[in-house]
């Protein structure tokens, strides 16, 4: 999953040509849509370096339809006396979980069985009960049942587990959306490629803001990380400093963020709402203070939120295949990025 | 003449002549204790070096669940304040990652290693081989010297500027780059690294001396196939040092280079890699987590044995069990880096690589059942403690199946689930083991009978304060509260109340313990040379108890009629 030394400027850098290259060619690429395409690209080009420049302080009024998620959609979060994992919302989750409750009865089971050895042990052979002691110190066939029955137990644990890694490691499709999570000392940046290349900069919010938001302190933030729901999300990971890591256990999703490296993994969510996580690598003083929120939104209104950020565009601004794409999320794979680099390069 | 073992002489010369004889002219208390040469001397300064470095460990521990009794940050301040420091937020949460630093390094290297393999090692291997001494007495001296030296420098490390206006190493006892290289200013943590070279390189010194001594000491007649299986278990731990130390002293000797010399090997500024490091520390680190508890395993075999009155069963199993686990341990590092962007095949293999070591161990827990089936068994303190053992460490193991499963991992990696699955066992495996061993022996150590009856109330209060502490941090990691905060939402604080006074009562417990060795010093009653019966079959139980100051002037034969599991003449 490396893909380069992080060229932390190449994916923007790439948007303002792509963006330019659109704006060349777009009116001879054969699609309803290109009207509509042509303008945004040039507010992305524009705007991208005033975004590079201050992309920290972005504070664009919601005016076109986006509001942020109020506290009664939080889905993923701890809960109080919670024992088990967190409720999970993407198909690996469902999967995982699955593997989780399996591997939780073996865990039961073979401390039970063996406490249960060790009780009719103590039971049965304590020094009233069997005063003479036996003197066998060998049996083949035990040993060869104790050592053949386990690793039939762990074959059957290891084909669901290798599948689910397989299903993990699946490549995301070419229209997936691209969000870049870059890991600071100590807050998260969360970039856009395809959309204009804007970073939303992610600061946990102190108690008394997060008390006044309604939601969870050391785990709100100001500016959540905001992706389309039922969407392949191409996921990338990389971090400035030192290693950070982007967990969100709601989703079954951790992935550290290595200063020089991409990570890229797929995440799909399923329902809309806010899903919680925290920094998993120690990364120094701040690291219980760098919290991730995930905010899924239905597609127009995450492309609505989208418009809002500095140099925001919706890849294409295909509004007529989001409701379609939003179905199905990997279905409509030949969209705007495919066939409009071949029609470009005509 | 005590000097040879009981069974080997004239029953009626005993040992009654000890004090009189040349193998017991000790030399004077600085000579003896300070350039000790007598493998009976530095194991017992091991041992009283792994208990003052156990109670600094655990004073740390202490403070950091007192930290997480409830939400907020409460007590760090108090702790930098102490340390001489200014309390500050940022200083506050640096001293955080010092004490969670510490306590792990501490704990590892200057509790676990060297209880198990200076301590109980260096006592018992030469007793039960039936060997004099090491075989480098002098490299057996500077080999703990070394260790008190990196305890030094690790608790220098504590008082000197460590990067974000805090005193300290606060870089996790992992000590990854590049948090460690240019996320550190300050020496701190070059004194830390330091600590860990001086350390490692004691334990690679102590185990080539203990890998000379069992090749080459044992004693006439004693194959390695009649070895009791606590020798086992420290020559393949032995080995383990001796191949995984000094891929960790290259790790943090590049760390030392990239922090002050301008090397790049870490750094991808340069061309460096911060997984490298990862790779090396694990190649290490997992061997590492063997060597901790193979040494326990040994112990608890002949504890099993014993109480049982019963020989081990399935011996050659047991041992060849403990030597596939640590050949096995050494291609298994990368489970500990699941979530680094690792290769799907690469974390494939590594998920089934992984539960394979389950076999062996599995072996070894059936074969201490087996060993206790049919048998005759005391409820001796040892016993007790291999018990707990033995149940809190499956529980342990079963949990690290959970852990191989690298797609399962993703959600609670880097969470309490692991701090839970590691402190079962290591804070109930290898430290259970420790107490077990330490009951077993320390009358043969000291010549005096500890309490049962504390010994046995240690156990309680040390079992049920463990489980309080750990077991509920398994939910807080399915949970998802991560690793290594000192503060967190309020949903995680009904389980982190449990587990700070579950602290209590194991610290409570630790009273209990020191109580009973001031007991065995002022009231014990003197210890006879097999204080156990006739179930301690093994070479150290024909000596007196403290075995003279010097043992085996004349060998002990191991004859054809003994079987592995009795090297005692007595019957024969």
């Amino acid at each position: 999953m490396i893909f380069s030394n992080s060229p932390k400027r190449a994916p923007r850098l790439a948007t303002t040509l792509w963006a330019a290259f659109l704006l060349a060619f777009a009116p001879q690429a054969a699609f309803a849509q290109d009207a509509a395409e042509a303008p945004v690209a040039e507010v992305s080009a524009t705007e991208t370096t005033v975004a590079a420049t201050d992309a920290a302080s972005t504070e664009v009024a919601a005016e076109s339809g986006y509001t942020p998620l109020g506290p009664e959609h939080i889905k993923g979060a701890p809960t109080d006396k919670g024992w088990n994992v967190q409720d999970q919302y993407s198909p690996i989750g469902h999967q995982a979980n699955k593997l989780h409750w399996g591997l939780i009865w073996f865990m039961a089971i073979i401390s039970a069985f063996v406490l249960g050895l060790l009780l009719w042990v103590i039971i049965r052979y304590n020094k009233r009960a069997n005063p003479t002691p036996s003197k066998t110190t060998h049996n083949t066939l035990i040993e060869v049942i104790w050592t053949v029955v386990p690793v039939l137990i762990l074959v059957g644990i290891a084909i669901p587990s290798i599948g689910l890694l397989a299903k993990q490691y699946e490549t995301p499709p070419e229209d997936a959306v691209t969000v870049k999570a870059i890991g600071y000392q100590w807050y998260w940046g969360y970039e856009y490629p395809d959309n204009g290349g804007f970073e939303v900069v992610s600061n946990m919010l102190d108690e008394q803001a997060a008390a006044a938001a309604g939601e969870p302190h050391q785990l709100a933030v100001d500016k959540r990380m905001v992706v389309p729901v039922n969407t392949p999300i191409r996921l990338q990971t990389t971090a400035a400093d030192v290693i950070h890591s982007f967990a969100v256990p709601s989703l079954w999703f951790k992935l550290d963020a290595v200063p020089g490296r991409i990570n890229e993994k797929l995440l799909y969510i399923e329902e809309p709402g806010i899903y919680y996580g925290q920094c998993s690598e120690l990364c120094g003083i701040k690291h219980g203070y760098m919290p991730i929120a995930v905010e899924a939104l239905p597609r127009d209104q995450w492309e609505a939120w989208v418009r809002t950020q500095p140099g925001g565009t919706v890849e294409g601004d295909a509004t007529a295949d989001a409701s379609e794409g939003e179905a199905d999320g990997a279905a409509p794979a030949e969209t705007e990025a495919d066939t409009a680099a071949p029609a470009a390069a005509e | 003449m005590a000097t040879t073992a009981e069974g080997f002489d004239t029953p009626d010369h005993g040992h009654t002549d000890a004090h009189a004889h040349d193998a017991d002219h000790k030399p004077g208390f600085f000579a003896r204790w300070f350039m000790s040469t007598n493998h009976k001397d530095i194991g017992t300064l091991y041992l009283i070096f792994a208990i003052i470095a156990g109670l600094v460990g655990g004073a740390l521990s202490g403070i950091m669940r007192m930290e997480l009794a409830e939400p907020g940050i409460q007590y760090l301040g108090w702790y930098v304040n102490m340390m001489g420091g200014e309390p500050s937020f940022e200083a506050n949460l640096h001293a955080w990652n010092v004490i969670i630093t510490a306590h792990g390094l501490i704990m590892v290297f200057f509790m676990v290693m060297p209880a198990m393999i200076g301590g109980f090692g260096n006592w018992f291997v030469p007793l039960m081989i039936g060997a004099p001494d090491m075989a480098f007495p002098r490299m057996n001296n500077i080999s703990f010297w070394l260790t008190v030296a990196g305890f030094f420098s690790l608790c220098f490390s504590l008082f000197v500027p460590g990067g974000a206006g805090g005193l300290g190493a606060g870089v996790g006892w992992t000590v990854y780059a590049p948090l460690s290289t240019s996320g550190s200013v300050g020496p701190a943590v070059d004194f830390a690294i330091f600590s860990l070279h001086l350390a490692g390189a004691g334990s690679i010194l102590g185990a080539t001396n203990f890998i000379t001594t069992i090749f080459n000491m044992r004693a006439p007649g004693m194959t390695l196939h009649k070895m009791p299986l606590f020798v086992w278990s420290v020559l393949v731990t032995a080995f383990l040092l001796l191949l995984a130390l000094p891929v960790l002293a290259a790790a943090i000797t590049m760390l030392i280079t990239d922090r002050n010399f301008g090397t790049t090997f870490f750094d991808p500024a340069g061309g460096g890699d911060p997984i490298l490091y990862q790779h090396l520390f694990w190649f290490f680190g997992h061997p590492e987590v063997y060597i901790m508890i193979l040494p326990g395993f040994g112990m608890i075999s002949q504890i099993v044995a014993t109480f049982s009155r019963k020989p081990v069963f399935g011996y050659l199993g047991m041992a060849y069990a403990m030597v596939a686990i640590g050949v096995v341990g050494f291609i298994v590092w990368a489970h500990h880096m699941y979530t680094v962007g690792l290769d799907v095949n690469t974390k494939m293999y590594f998920t089934a690589a992984t539960m394979v070591i389950a076999v062996p161990t599995g072996v070894k827990i059936f074969s201490w059942i087996a060993t206790m089936w049919g048998g005759s068994i005391e409820f001796k303190s040892p016993m007790v403690w291999a018990f707990g053992f033995i149940f809190l460490f499956t529980v342990g193991g079963v949990t690290g199946v959970y852990l191989a499963n690298g797609g399962v991992d993703d959600v609670v990696h880097d969470t309490y689930f692991v701090v839970a699955h590691f402190h079962y066992v290591l804070s109930m495996g290898a430290v259970f083991s420790l107490f077990a061993a330490f009951y077993y022996w320390f009358p043969k150590m000291s010549g005096k009978m500890h309490s049962e009856f504390l010994a046995h109330l240690h156990f309680w209060g040390f079992f049920i304060g463990v489980n309080v502490i750990f077991f509920p941090q398994h939910f807080l990691g399915w949970q998802g509260m991560p690793r290594r905060y000192p503060d967190y939402a309020d949903a995680f604080a009904y389980w982190n109340s449990w587990s700070s006074l579950g602290y209590t009562i194991m610290a409570a417990s630790m009273v209990v313990f020191f109580v009973n060795l001031a007991y065995a010093y002022i009231a014990g009653k003197k210890a006879e040379g097999n204080y156990w019966g006739e179930g301690a079959t093994t070479l150290e139980w024909t000596l007196s108890s403290p075995p003279p100051f010097h043992q085996f002037e004349t060998l002990p034969v191991i004859e054809d009629h003994h079987d592995y599991h009795d090297h005692s003449t007595s019957k024969a």
